[in-house]
């Protein structure tokens, strides 16, 4: 069984983002690491290989930089990783993304493709559903359990009131959510083993497409500041200063 | 100008998301919903007193909406040339607006907060960087597509009569079928986060799962929902719904009570739209802090009790 994991690259969240004056489009360091979110796909890839004998491959639009983030999900035990990396991509929007990703996938084979809800640093949270579309299989999306087998997939995906439990066969893609499963922590051996693992960079030219126009950031303005009000310090009736603003909003 | 407004359903009516969006809808130009669900006279009643002249209704039945209900609507976007097509930024739009921009080739601008059509397209507002910016994106292309975050917009009613319906035949989405077999709620008592006037909401610093029944303690005298941050929703500690936030609900209640909460960018997106916002915790730096009306340095474990017999003592 062929599983492909998408990961993506990004600025350390812990770190302030910054973006490019003129384009408005997001600075990114040569150092980047793996969006977290995308940890619970891979594991989720790794444990459905593993039970259906088969491999998981990471496919990755962006610059590769010093691909410490692909690194990481390369040592928690996937098999080898593609990216795409090409200077025209810069800006792409979530469709230009999506026909990247689908033309590498396209390329390595797949029964079942699995990605995020949303990433961190673009947070379009459509990038699955388009990937779906554009390689025509099903989108199951928002999983929040998941069980497959070699030709079927049903997973509890998230809803307002609660979940629903939707099938289909495969190929398919799979959109995850935080908490699917218990992502492992690299292990030694699997941060050595990983610095030898397939690292493939494509461009676009590789993969006969051409990038689309770039998403046009128009203006970024201040928003209009929330101003701080009283702090107080509880000397074991602060409770008293909560009663009373609650009785002056009239909740009480 | 034609605009199209995506509803899901929610208990049998239109959904407040979809509703919200209406409201801005009917300013840009004339409305048609596409209402996900079954057709019923009230259904279109209510749709028409939000502003919809007219209601496309696609019924996917026991399939997953997002392939067959794309299909449905690209074709018909491609025979009406709408001007634009908005979503809310809730599960099912998402799904159907990803893959209606991918089958009709065009971008998609996402977390909107709001929405302007140009002559060529269009042009969105989103809060960055946990609000404190807010960048302008624009797309020349038609329809454009938009997905819109809950809560941008006040749903109103404006009066209309009922929207004249029309059935959205779905095709076979062949290989791309999924099947929705069962369908689960979760038990849902007191007032939902969406819509309470008062909001408790707790994070880590509770300190334990067995320490949100305070939270919904605290919920009770003051008919509040109850509210979480992903931290403590991701170590399972309460159900995903009720996540407030950036990949949760954005929520604006009149009263917005952050226990333990740091007030990370992702929280705040979510929240600091609120009336009156107090937080309780114990570092005097939280940034939580600076978007709140009432801020208590002080220990969660000794605020909380005594404020909720304050309360129940009343
Ligand atoms: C892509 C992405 C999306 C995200 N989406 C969301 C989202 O939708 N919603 C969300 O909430 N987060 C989201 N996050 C996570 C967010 O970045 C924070 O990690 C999270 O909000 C922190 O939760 P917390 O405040 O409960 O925990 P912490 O940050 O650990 O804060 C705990 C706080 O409790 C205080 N405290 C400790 N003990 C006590 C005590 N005894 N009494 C009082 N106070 C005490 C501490 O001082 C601290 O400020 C997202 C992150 C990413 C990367
Ligand atoms: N540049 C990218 N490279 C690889 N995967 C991506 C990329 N962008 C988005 N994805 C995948 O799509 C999911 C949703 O991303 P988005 O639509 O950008 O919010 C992510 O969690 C990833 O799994």
């Amino acid at each position: 069984m062929r599983v492909v994991a998408c990961v993506k690259q990004i600025p350390d969240p812990s770190t302030p983002y910054k973006l490019e004056e003129g384009t408005g489009w997001l600075l990114r360091p040569n150092d980047q690491v793996l969006d977290d979110t995308d940890r619970y796909g891979v594991e989720m890839g790794l444990q459905i290989a593993q039970a259906n004998g088969g491999t998981l491959t990471l496919v990755s639009m962006g610059p590769t930089g010093s691909a410490q983030g692909i690194r990481q999900a390369l040592a928690m035990g996937a098999d080898k990783a593609v990216i795409v990396d090409d200077a025209t991509l810069r800006g792409a929007d979530a469709l230009t993304t999506a026909r990247v990703l689908a033309a590498a996938i396209g390329k390595e084979g797949f029964d079942l493709v699995i990605t995020g809800t949303e990433s961190t640093d673009g947070y379009a949270g459509v990038v699955p559903q388009m990937l779906a579309e554009l390689l025509g299989v099903p989108s199951l999306t928002y999983a929040t359990s998941v069980e497959a087998s070699s030709d079927q997939v049903k997973i509890h995906r998230q809803t307002v009131t609660g979940y629903d439990v939707v099938t289909s066969g495969l190929p398919a893609v799979l959109s995850v959510t935080a908490g699917v499963v218990e992502p492992r922590y690299p292990t030694f051996k699997g941060i050595m083993d990983a610095k030898k693992k397939p690292l493939e960079t494509l461009t676009l030219a590789d993969l006969g497409i051409e990038a689309g126009p770039a998403q046009e950031v128009t203006g970024v303005n201040p928003a209009p500041e929330r101003e701080a009000g009283r702090k107080i310090e509880d000397d074991g009736s602060a409770h008293l200063a909560i009663i009373e603003l609650l009785e002056q909003k009239k909740v009480i | 100008m034609s605009v199209w407004v995506f509803v899901e359903s929610s208990e049998g009516g239109p959904a407040s998301a979809g509703l919200e969006i209406m409201s801005r809808a009917r300013e840009l130009g004339e409305v048609t919903a596409i209402y996900l669900g079954s057709a019923s006279d009230e259904v279109a009643a209510t749709l028409g007193d939000h502003g919809a002249a007219r209601v496309l209704v696609a019924d996917p039945g026991d399939r997953l909406a997002a392939a067959p209900v794309a299909a449905a609507l690209a074709a018909r976007a491609e025979s009406e040339q709408p001007q634009a097509i908005l979503f809310a930024q809730t599960y099912d739009s998402r799904d159907v607006a990803g893959r209606l921009a991918a089958r009709l080739g065009v971008g998609v601008l996402s977390n909107a907060n709001a929405v302007r059509l140009t002559d060529s397209g269009a042009e969105t507002d989103h809060e960055v960087f946990g609000g404190t910016e807010i960048a302008t994106a624009a797309i020349e292309q038609r329809p454009a597509i938009v997905i819109v975050r809950p809560k941008s917009y006040t749903a109103e009613p404006a009066g209309g009569s009922p929207a004249a319906v029309e059935t959205l035949d779905l095709p076979d989405a062949g290989a791309a079928e999924a099947k929705v077999v069962e369908s689960h709620a979760e038990e849902r008592e007191g007032p939902q986060l969406g819509d309470a006037k008062v909001v408790v909401a707790a994070g880590r610093g509770i300190g334990s799962a067995e320490a949100y029944e305070m939270i919904e303690r605290l919920a009770k005298p003051l008919n509040a929902a109850t509210g979480a941050t992903r931290a403590i929703v991701d170590s399972g500690w309460v159900p995903y719904s009720k996540q407030v936030g950036q990949t949760g609900k954005t929520v604006k209640p009149d009263v917005y009570i952050a226990v333990g909460i740091s007030g990370a960018m992702q929280h705040l997106v979510g929240m600091k739209d609120s009336g009156t916002i107090i937080a309780i915790n114990k570092d005097p730096d939280a940034p939580i802090f600076s978007v709140a009306d009432l801020g208590i340095v002080g220990d969660a474990g000794q605020v909380v009790p005594k404020l909720i017999e304050a309360l129940e003592s009343r």
